[in-house]
């Protein structure tokens, strides 16, 4: 690792401070993949910038039909909530015991990690991401590889996810990291039926043709001879991208049906 | 840096560099060489210590995340001579063989035990054990001993 500053930041200010102030600086939020990176010298900042003395970004709430996540929320309190159940799911499968008492739903999304469960449940269940600077749909928050909306130096401060009439989770997951090869949330939202992908292509997508055939019969049947387009996916050791195509579907069925469940 | 962490119950301000890790305090600066740091990668669960209650990777914490924390380490789980129920339940179900993982396999097990609110399966504990490799065993014994030891904690 090479060296850098460690910065502390008291409050959403003084990290903007601080980052503004540097040539090159990151956040830390739980560190789960920046201290890999760092590690690995992929990553080589002058000032990490650690945002956990901040008060107040990891509370979580229910109000009004919205479960309203703070940024700093780990992934074992997420997986302790009861509102969204399908929510709650995906974040207990996240990686190992250790990792989901330290990672963040902030420090996931805005990581942007192609392979990384939170996105699906953004573009799944319709959240809103909320910055210092501005309220973000899920459904432009997500840009390409590690790329999101965020501006340099914005901080995420919770997301909200609208609770679904009824979501489901399905992931195929590596079986030594617990990331998604792929991963895909299906929810009947009052906006109607929502299907976010995740692990299959540069980052998250929603995939407006299962979308439409579950709106007319919400079953797994009705994703029957959809063509996938696997074009544009990750290939790598773990999966082809024409094997992802085809998890794609299959995962899809499987949350479908443990919504009928 | 100046870094404040209470260690088994002793308090400590060390002075560290900045991109010290919380595994490399306690092992150099603190000589608890109990945490073992087996990949280095955040795989393996070997450095596994308790922060604020939690199991953590203490290879993949900074010691700077961890200023003001409260920290268990292997080494401060025994009351005296009186092994910690886990370590206890180890030994008797012979789950260990070279005990590189076992401080890690220890204190995993313990936050998974306490933090259960029903006793766990088999499954339960294998799954719950998914952050901790041991390369001897195949696991067998280390599942009988979380589930001997819950019994007793």
């Amino acid at each position: 690792m090479y060296s850098f500053n460690f910065r502390r930041a008291s409050n959403i200010e003084d990290a903007q401070q601080i980052h503004q102030s540097s040539s090159d600086a990151v956040y830390v939020a739980g560190g789960m993949t920046l201290i890999p990176s760092l590690k690995l010298r992929l990553a080589n900042p002058d000032d990490v910038v650690d945002l956990s003395q901040i008060e107040g970004l990891s509370a979580i709430s229910s109000n009004d039909g919205v479960v309203s996540v703070g940024a700093m929320a780990r992934h074992c309190e997420v997986a302790a909530t009861s509102d969204i159940p399908a929510l709650a799911s995906l974040a207990s499968r996240i990686g190992d015991a250790q990792v989901r008492n330290r990672g963040t739903i902030g420090g996931s999304l805005a990581n942007n990690d192609p392979s990384a469960d939170y996105p699906a449940a953004v573009l799944g269940l319709g959240a809103t991401i909320h910055t210092n600077a501005r309220a973000i749909a899920g459904d432009d928050f997500f840009v390409d590889l590690f790329e999101t909306a965020l501006e340099d130096g914005e901080i995420i401060t919770r997301v909200d996810f609208p609770i679904p009439k009824r979501a489901a989770y399905a992931k195929f997951a590596n079986q030594a990291s617990k990331y998604a090869v792929v991963g895909v949330m299906v929810a009947e939202t009052d906006a109607g039926v929502r299907v976010g992908v995740t692990g299959a292509a540069a980052c998250a997508f929603r995939l407006t043709s299962f979308e439409e055939a579950l709106s007319a019969n919400m079953s797994a049947s009705a994703l029957d001879g959809i063509d996938v387009d696997s074009s544009d996916f990750n290939s790598d050791l773990h999966a082809s991208a024409a094997y992802r195509g085809s998890l794609v579907t299959v995962m899809a069925k499987q949350a479908v049906e443990q919504l009928a469940a | 840096m100046k870094v404040d962490l209470t260690v088994n119950g002793s308090q400590h301000a060390v002075d560290v560099a900045d991109n010290a890790l919380l595994s490399d305090v306690l092992r150099e600066t603190l000589g608890l060489t109990g945490t073992h740091v087996g990949c280095d990668t955040s795989q393996c669960g070997a450095c596994t210590v308790h922060l604020n209650g939690s199991s953590v990777k203490a290879c993949t914490v900074l010691a700077g995340q961890a200023d003001g924390g409260d920290i268990t380490t292997i080494e401060g789980i025994a009351n005296g001579d009186d092994l910690h129920p886990m370590q206890v339940a180890f030994r008797a179900n012979h789950a260990l063989q070279c005990g590189f993982c076992t401080p890690g396999m220890i204190m995993s097990a313990i936050d998974l035990v306490q933090s259960a609110d029903e006793p766990l399966g088999a499954d339960e504990v294998r799954e719950g054990l998914e952050g901790n490799f041991c390369r001897c065993t195949g696991y067998h014994n280390i599942v009988k001993a979380v589930l001997d030891a819950q019994a007793n904690m």
